[in-house]
C-alpha cells in the first residue's frame, strides 16, 4: 500500500476524512441556507429564483457541485465503514452500561443521526435537486423551484419530515462541528472557546432557518 | 458491626477465553464501608473458598492506584462511580446498604477475557513495543541544564505520563478505541527533547499497531477522559492526530 492510502485507511486517516468532508458540508450548508432564506423576502420568489438560477447555471458552481456530491458520498461511506469497524471492536457488549455518566447521547449517536439525515437527503433530493437537474439535462431549462416548494410544502407530512430532518441536523452538527476540529488536531486553549461557541450557534441557526422554510410555506406566511 | 452493609453482587464468571461466560449472583453480608472494592472481593473469595467454590479471578497488584492492574466495569462504568479513581481505591462507602452491584470485565475485541474479570491487555504492550520508547545508549547521566525543558512542556508531558495503561479508556469508549492511551504515550515523548529523534516514526508505528490490534476509532465523545482514573485529557488525542498526520504527510518514510 502506498503511504497515502495507508494514511487514509488508518483510524486517524478515516477521522481526517470525516472531519474534512464534514467541514466542507458545513460550508455548503451556509450557502444553501443563505440562498434559500431569500424566500423570506416574500417577493413571489424573485430574489430566490435569481440566486437559484445563478447556482444552477454558473459553470464554477456547477463544477464545485461535483465536489459536493463527492463530499457527501465520502462522508457517508466513511461514516458507515467507521460505524462497522467500531461495532466489531466490541463483539460482546456490557450487561449494564451507564453511558450518560461520561458522554452526551448525541455524541454517541452520530451514526444514527447521520442515517436519519441520509434518509432525509434521499427524500429531499428526490423533491428538488434530482427532478431539476434531470430536466436541465433533458431540456436545458430549469424548473420553477419556488413554485415546487409552494406545492410540496402544502402536505403536512412532508413538512413534518423536513422538520425531523432539521432536528437530526441540529444534533449531528452540535457534536460534529466541534468534533471535526478535534479530529484535525485543532485543540488549543486560545481557540477552544470560539470553536465551541461558533459550533453551538451554527447548530442552532442553520436548522432553525431551514425548518422555518417549509413551516412558513405551510402556514401561508410565504406565498 | 454497626454500619456494615449487605450487598448483592452480580459477577461475570468465565472459565477461560474459549468458553462462554455468564453472570453469577452472590450475597455478601457484613461489608465494612471502609473496605476497598478489591477487599470486598477478597471477602467474597474467602466465602467462596469456604463453600468449596472457585474464587473469582481478578487483576490487582499495587492496590494504591498506580499500577493499572485492576480493571472492573462496575455498574456500567470502568472503575466504578467515582471520578479519577481506580477500582482498588474505590471504597464501599461509595455504595449503599442493600445495593446490587454488577461487575463485568473490560469488553473489547483487543482485550479478550482470560478468566472471569481478567482480560488480556497484551495489545497495549505491543503498541508500546512498536515505538513507545526512546533509543539511547547508556552512559553517564548528563548535566541537567544541557537539556532545557520549558516548565509547561514538562508539566504536560508529566500529565500524559500519568497514564497507568489500565485500559479504562477502551472499556468506556463506545467504540472500544484506544486513542486516549496511545495519545498519552505518544505525547509524553513528543513533548520532551529526548523524544524528538524518533518522534515521527513513533507516531506512525504506534498508530499502525493500535489499528492492527482491532481497537475502534475515536468519535470524540470524551467518555475516555471522563472515566480515566488519571484524568488524561482530550488534548492528547488532538496532539496524536497532529503527530500522526504530520508524520505521514512529511516524513520521508514511504
Amino acid at each position: 500500500m502506498s503511504w497515502f492510502s495507508q494514511t487514509i485507511s488508518s483510524s486517524i486517516g478515516k477521522k481526517l476524512l470525516m472531519a474534512l468532508t464534514g467541514l466542507f458540508l458545513i460550508s455548503f450548508l451556509v450557502i444553501h441556507a443563505t440562498i434559500n432564506a431569500m424566500i423570506f423576502y416574500n417577493d413571489g420568489g424573485e430574489t430566490f429564483t435569481h440566486w437559484g438560477h445563478f447556482m444552477g447555471t454558473n459553470p464554477i458552481i456547477r463544477t464545485l457541485e461535483i465536489g459536493l456530491v463527492a463530499g457527501f458520498l465520502i462522508h457517508i461511506a466513511d461514516g458507515l465503514i467507521l460505524w462497522k469497524n467500531n461495532r466489531e471492536a466490541r463483539p460482546i457488549s456490557y450487561e449494564v452500561n451507564n453511558r450518560s455518566a461520561n458522554s452526551t447521547w448525541y455524541s454517541r449517536s452520530m451514526g444514527l443521526l447521520g442515517t436519519l439525515l441520509l434518509i432525509f437527503l434521499v427524500i429531499h433530493t428526490a423533491h428538488f435537486w434530482i427532478p431539476n437537474r434531470t430536466n436541465q439535462f433533458q431540456t436545458g431549462e430549469e424548473l420553477n423551484l419556488y413554485q415546487m416548494m409552494l406545492d410540496i410544502f402544502q402536505n403536512i407530512w412532508v413538512v413534518l419530515i423536513y422538520i425531523a430532518g432539521c432536528i437530526s441536523l441540529f444534533w449531528h452538527l452540535l457534536h460534529g462541528f466541534k468534533s471535526a476540529f478535534q479530529s484535525l488536531g485543532l485543540h488549543h486553549v486560545k481557540y477552544n472557546g470560539i470553536i465551541s461557541f461558533v459550533g453551538t450557534a451554527f447548530s442552532f441557526i442553520i436548522p432553525i432557518l431551514f425548518a422555518l422554510m417549509p413551516l412558513s410555506i405551510y402556514l401561508g406566511w410565504i406565498q | 458491626m454497626e454500619g456494615n452493609m449487605s450487598l448483592s453482587l452480580k459477577v461475570w464468571r468465565q472459565s477461560n477465553k474459549d468458553t462462554a461466560g455468564g453472570f453469577e449472583n452472590y450475597k455478601l453480608d457484613h461489608v465494612s464501608p471502609d473496605m476497598s472494592f478489591l477487599e470486598m472481593f477478597d471477602v467474597l473469595n474467602e466465602q467462596l473458598i469456604e463453600e468449596g467454590k472457585e474464587p473469582v479471578a481478578f487483576d490487582h497488584d499495587c492496590r494504591e492506584g498506580i499500577c493499572g492492574a485492576c480493571s472492573m466495569y462496575i455498574n456500567g462504568r470502568p472503575h466504578g462511580p467515582l471520578r479519577g479513581v481506580t477500582t482498588c481505591q474505590l471504597h464501599m462507602r461509595s455504595f449503599n446498604d442493600g445495593d446490587t452491584i454488577v461487575v463485568e470485565p473490560w469488553r473489547a475485541k483487543a482485550f479478550p477475557v482470560i478468566k472471569d474479570l481478567v482480560v488480556d491487555r497484551d495489545s497495549f504492550d505491543r503498541v508500546i513495543s512498536a515505538g513507545g520508547f526512546i533509543s539511547v545508549n547508556t552512559g553517564n547521566a548528563q548535566d541537567a541544564n544541557s537539556l532545557p525543558i520549558p516548565k509547561e512542556a514538562a508539566d504536560e508531558a508529566f500529565s500524559a505520563a500519568a497514564c497507568i495503561a489500565c485500559g479504562a479508556c477502551v472499556a468506556a469508549c463506545k467504540n472500544a478505541s484506544a486513542m486516549l492511551f496511545v495519545s498519552a504515550k505518544i505525547s509524553q515523548l513528543a513533548l520532551l527533547p529526548q523524544g524528538q529523534a524518533e518522534r515521527s516514526i513513533r507516531a506512525e508505528k504506534m498508530v499502525a499497531q493500535m489499528d492492527a490490534e482491532g481497537f475502534g476509532n475515536c468519535t470524540n465523545t470524551g467518555a475516555c477522559s471522563a472515566e480515566c482514573p488519571k484524568e488524561i485529557g482530550q488534548i492528547n488525542i488532538a496532539r496524536m492526530n497532529r503527530e500522526y498526520l504530520g508524520a505521514k504527510f512529511s516524513s520521508s518514510a514511504v
